[in-house]
């Protein structure tokens, strides 16, 4: 489990983050969202140590990241995969070349088995005979696929997802979103995604922590976002028409 | 930020770039590849600018010397210490300041701006030492090679110039060449070359590293990246022309 307790952040006297505590759960889908300049990307920077908080604490399964050496912030990097928001794929590398590079750089593995477990996470994301092909010479989809792959080669404990749909179409959105649960739950790990895309909220939030100016202002699992009458969160995500209807034909069908 | 929190911030990026690598399979990889973007891809460059800077000295020194007092040898003498004292080393590392230094600010700007540093960094890796170090060590090692070729051709391509122009004789040419030929000063042009070798690599880097925005300010970031490189260049050669020969 990844625990949050008062997290807070600034930038040059301006606070970005004001005392955020939650949790995020093995084997869940968990959620950050909140319009743009919320806070979103700084509470996922700060939770993979991109950023360093202010003040509060993030534990992950019991470790303090105030209370690590240097070598053990090491191992626990080891154990967190991401997936940025582009993608952030080497471009002078090859699709191999880029899930082999983490194996690389920590395994001590020969060129064989590192292989194999490339194919293996590649057949995983549904990516075949895009081995040899450089970044620029696949889709949008294609590359988001294989950052999902190179963020997942090591096992890791952790995955963190930024905005993992911007840019793609509504179906190439779904098949990364499905991929996504799905590892999560086959690989028993924790997931934190960041994501604009109220579509992927509905369909695979188990968990939603809903931010607003730097603070938690909502949070629950994706059938509780139905119910909820939180102002914040009821403005946020029923703001289009089409999600407001959603929400009517739901109410009236509980009802 | 001023200049004082640049020069700081500089330093501190040594010390991040200095650590032991983290695998040195991977670095052994990453510096043959430095050596072929950063060095074997300037030969071309290198080899066509000596090779006419060199007869454009000696024409330019044949030119001026018209005195029947003055010998001709001087022109070959001339021509070899100005091209192993100052073109070789100096002017082509300004040169290489250009090409090289845009190629590694927008490069490692680049990296910055598509995340794939932060990318580096959650692996937990020290992005710094992986991307500049094999940089630094890739320059150091080809460059005094590259310069040694410069001052090869920038002497031949007097020689050549002379020679078609009929401005003075290859006997003369070839005898102010070897005339009071003095070692250090090969050794003098390649300390220099080894200081401006790290300039080109690191000044470049600190510059693509820290940049922050978009294309454009990876742009502008490569524009400082040479302005400055090459500003430090010459202010080294100044200090070090003092400390080496003065």
């Amino acid at each position: 489990m990844i625990e949050v307790k008062d997290l807070y952040k600034e930038f040059n006297g301006t606070p970005v983050l004001k005392g955020i505590s939650t949790t995020f759960e093995k084997g869940k889908t968990n959620m950050i969202i909140g319009q743009s300049g919320s806070g979103k990307t700084v509470f996922l920077k700060c939770l993979v140590g991109l950023h360093v908080p202010d003040n509060g604490i993030i534990s992950f399964d019991g470790r303090k990241h105030t209370e690590l050496s240097i070598k053990q912030h090491r191992k626990l990097r080891q154990e967190i995969g991401m997936v940025f928001q582009g993608g952030a794929l080497y471009d002078s590398l090859t699709v191999e070349e880029n899930i082999m590079f983490p194996l690389k750089m920590f395994k001590d593995q020969s060129n064989s088995e590192m292989l194999d477990r490339v194919n293996f996470v590649l057949k995983r994301v549904n990516l075949t005979d895009c081995n040899k092909k450089f970044p620029a010479e696949i889709s949008g989809g294609m590359q988001k696929r294989v950052a999902i792959a190179r963020a997942i080669v090591m096992n890791p404990k952790y995955l963190f997802c930024d905005e993992p749909n911007s840019g793609l179409d509504p179906n190439t959105a779904t098949v990364i979103d499905n991929l996504i649960q799905e590892i999560t739950q086959e690989y028993q790990i924790i997931t934190v995604i960041n994501s604009h895309d109220m579509n992927s909220v509905m369909e695979i939030g188990e968990k939603i922590v809903f931010l607003k100016n730097g603070v938690k202002a909502w949070e629950g699992s994706n059938k509780e976002i139905f119910k909820t009458e939180n102002e914040a969160i009821v403005n946020f995500v029923y703001s289009s028409n089409l999600f407001r209807k959603v929400r009517e034909a739901y109410l009236n069908e509980i009802k | 930020m001023n200049y004082l929190e640049h020069i700081g911030k500089y330093f501190i990026m040594l010390k991040q770039v200095f650590r032991k690598p983290q695998k040195w399979s991977v670095f052994r990889e990453m510096l043959f590849r430095e050596i072929e973007d950063l060095g074997l891809k300037s030969l071309g460059i290198i080899t066509f600018i000596s090779f006419f800077v060199g007869g454009v000295v000696a024409i330019q020194t044949a030119l001026n010397v018209d005195s029947p007092f003055i010998p001709k040898y001087l022109i070959g003498f001339a021509t070899k210490r100005s091209v192993i004292l100052e073109f070789a080393p100096t002017f082509m590392c300004v040169i290489l300041a250009g090409k090289v230094g845009s190629y590694i600010s927008s490069s490692i700007g680049t990296m910055r701006v598509t995340e794939q540093i932060d990318a580096l960094e959650v692996m937990g890796i020290n992005s710094l030492n992986y991307l500049v170090l094999p940089k630094i060590m890739a320059t150091m090692f080809f460059y005094p090679l590259l310069i040694l070729l410069a001052m090869f051709l920038g002497i031949y391509g007097g020689y050549v110039a002379g020679t078609l122009t009929g401005l003075f004789y290859s006997e003369d040419y070839i005898y102010g060449v070897q005339l009071d030929f003095k070692p250090y000063f090969i050794s003098y042009a390649l300390t220099k070359t080894l200081v401006f070798a790290f300039v080109i690599a690191t000044i470049p880097a600190y510059h693509g590293y820290y940049v922050k925005g978009g294309s454009l300010e990876v742009g502008r970031a490569s524009t400082q990246a040479v302005v400055w490189t090459s500003v430090v260049i010459i202010l080294l050669n100044y200090f070090l022309t003092q400390m080496l020969l003065g």
